[in-house]
């Protein structure tokens, strides 16, 4: 269960917006592993997971982008039919108060990443593994 | 129609004796009474002696809007409190107002002043006034209230708002007169296209006096067409008693201002240095006749001129040509003065957000206030920023008594002005 660093951007909802956030990355040659995007109309925040999140950070700050660097977890999961379920029977066996989540599929296939936002990871992730050793009793 | 025809065709000799005996004396007033006064002209080295013309009014200081608020709640009176009659404080501001205290003399010559405006523009105590401005701390309501009921005016007391109510009483009670602000004359404009010429026919309206809200010559032509009144510029702030103190006879070119009441000075508001008539800058007024609170050089921070002409109406008190702009960075709205100042105290407090806003004032009575979301603001969170936007929202329509409509932009994307940090931008076309 991987503790992620999360990207998180503010941006208004403009045209060429996107492009202007994946130039930056594509450039730096950081390589995008998911993008979400939570909108509210005039505006909204860009998630991404990248391989290269602090050099990513600091690019975005450098070009006078808001940007935001937080800790995610990851739960992995099995890339076919019920790989979520599994997932969200854990999240919802600790009772996590997720606050955002999206799913990214590393380049192998094998497995899938469920990427989740909650308010305090450490001790979520904490919390996980504390019930599956209760479960394995 | 003359109110006080000896007065107000008054000659300019007899005038300027008349304005310079009142200075010495409100100067000497204020010397004595008020410790404030005293400091600041000690300060500059003078005494009421050195007043002995009225181009010595120069020699004098200025009292600006800060002086009137240091000096809350009532530090500038030449009486006790409970010696005057009423309080008026300037609108808007929900800091520290600028009180303004009348005694009975200084209601009765606001009074007066006010019924000389309505005199020229051709009321009788025939008539009947919808007097459609706030009643309460704003000068609009009551002080038009006094100068009507002086002339034995019919006055509806209607106050702002209720639109069909407005109009019943319009229709029922045959209104000749409105007194209103031009954003609401506008809206009125609006309602009586819907309504149709005939609803118009039922009407008894002659004149609309426009004031408390500067406004174009195109506004008023709109509005005299729409409405089918004539409309008259009031110029007026409460400092000054508020409306009144300049107004459009019936020439409708230019406001008198009632120069036995004030002496007006027109400086320029960079080098402080008076400025010959017909030449724009700031309206500069000091009290002539002010018993409780007389103030000496006002500055107005309202940018206008001196008419040199003569008006053919025969009065001999000099015009003011429409507010040509501000001084400083205020701006009016609804009747209400907002100070960007006001909008930056919001921020700083619910977001510590600091020069990184603009205002935008838009046709409609509509304000944008355009926040940069900046490092600090922002933790990742879509929620956190929504939360923000609806408590800015809140707490500036408490502070300036209008909802806003709050904008979160990007960093850098709010046009950078040389020099001076440009904050409001006004595309009302009022000016």
């Amino acid at each position: 269960m991987p503790i992620l660093k999360q990207l998180s951007v503010f941006v208004q909802n403009q045209p060429g917006k996107i492009e202007r956030l994946t130039s930056i990355l594509a450039e730096n040659n950081i390589n995008i592993l998911a993008f979400n995007i939570a909108s509210s109309g005039e505006y909204g925040v860009i998630k991404i997971i990248a391989d290269k999140p602090e050099l990513a950070y600091k690019k975005y700050k450098e070009a006078g982008l808001t940007a935001y660097l937080s800790e995610v977890l990851g739960i992995k999961m099995q890339d076919k039919p019920g790989g979520l379920h599994d997932a969200a029977k854990i999240i919802a066996k600790n009772s996590l108060n997720v606050e955002n989540a999206y799913v990214y599929v590393p380049k192998s296939r094998k497995s899938a990443m469920l990427v989740i936002d909650v308010r305090d990871v450490k001790a979520a992730k904490k919390n996980i593994a504390f019930g599956k050793k209760q479960k394995s009793k | 129609m003359f109110w006080q025809k000896a007065l107000e065709t008054l000659q300019r000799d007899r005038l300027e004796a008349l304005q310079l005996k009142r200075l010495k004396e409100t100067t000497a007033r204020v010397y004595e009474k008020v410790p404030y006064y005293k400091k600041l002209f000690k300060s500059k080295g003078i005494t009421p002696r050195h007043i002995k013309t009225l181009k010595d009014v120069v020699m004098l200081p200025f009292t600006t809007r800060e002086d009137l608020q240091k000096n809350y709640p009532d530090k500038l009176l030449t009486i006790k409190h409970h010696d005057t009659l009423r309080l008026h404080t300037s609108s808007g501001t929900t800091g520290k107002p600028k009180a303004i205290f009348f005694t009975r003399n200084d209601i009765d010559v606001a009074a007066n002043n006010i019924a000389r405006c309505l005199t020229m523009t051709g009321v009788t105590k025939a008539d009947v006034l919808q007097n459609m401005m706030s009643y309460g701390l704003f000068t609009g309501g009551l002080m038009m209230h006094y100068g009507a009921e002086k002339i034995g005016v019919l006055v509806i007391p209607s106050a702002t708002g209720n639109t069909d109510r407005q109009l019943l009483l319009m229709e029922d009670f045959g209104t000749t007169s409105i007194h209103l602000t031009p954003s609401y004359a506008l809206y009125l404009s609006d309602i009586f296209e819907k309504k149709g010429p005939a609803f118009r026919k039922k009407l008894k309206l002659k004149r609309a006096y426009m004031g408390a809200e500067p406004y174009t010559e195109e506004t008023k032509n709109k509005i005299e067409a729409l409405l089918k009144v004539k409309v008259y510029n009031s110029y007026g702030l409460t400092e000054m008693n508020g409306p009144g103190v300049a107004f459009e006879c019936g020439l409708q070119n230019g406001m008198h201002l009632w120069e036995d009441s004030y002496i007006m000075e027109i400086v320029d508001p960079k080098t402080d240095k008076q400025l010959p008539d017909g030449e724009i800058g700031e309206l500069i007024l000091t009290t002539l006749t002010r018993e409780g609170m007389p103030i000496i050089r006002y500055r107005t921070r309202d940018l206008t001129a001196i008419i040199p002409e003569k008006c053919k109406c025969g009065r001999t008190h000099r015009r003011i040509m429409r507010i040509k702009g501000r001084a400083d960075d205020m701006f009016i709205m609804r009747g209400v003065n907002i100070y960007p100042q006001q909008i930056e105290r919001v921020l700083m407090g619910v977001a510590h957000v600091e020069k990184n806003y603009q205002i935008y004032l838009d046709e409609g009575d509509k304000i944008k206030v355009k926040v940069e979301i900046t490092k600090q603001l922002f933790d990742g969170n879509l929620e956190h920023l929504k939360k923000l936007q609806t408590d800015l929202t809140e707490k500036l329509r408490t502070e300036i008594l209008i909802r806003p409509s709050v904008e979160l932009v990007e960093p850098g994307t709010l046009p950078v002005s040389e020099g001076k940090a440009k904050r409001v931008f006004d595309n009302r076309k009022i000016y």
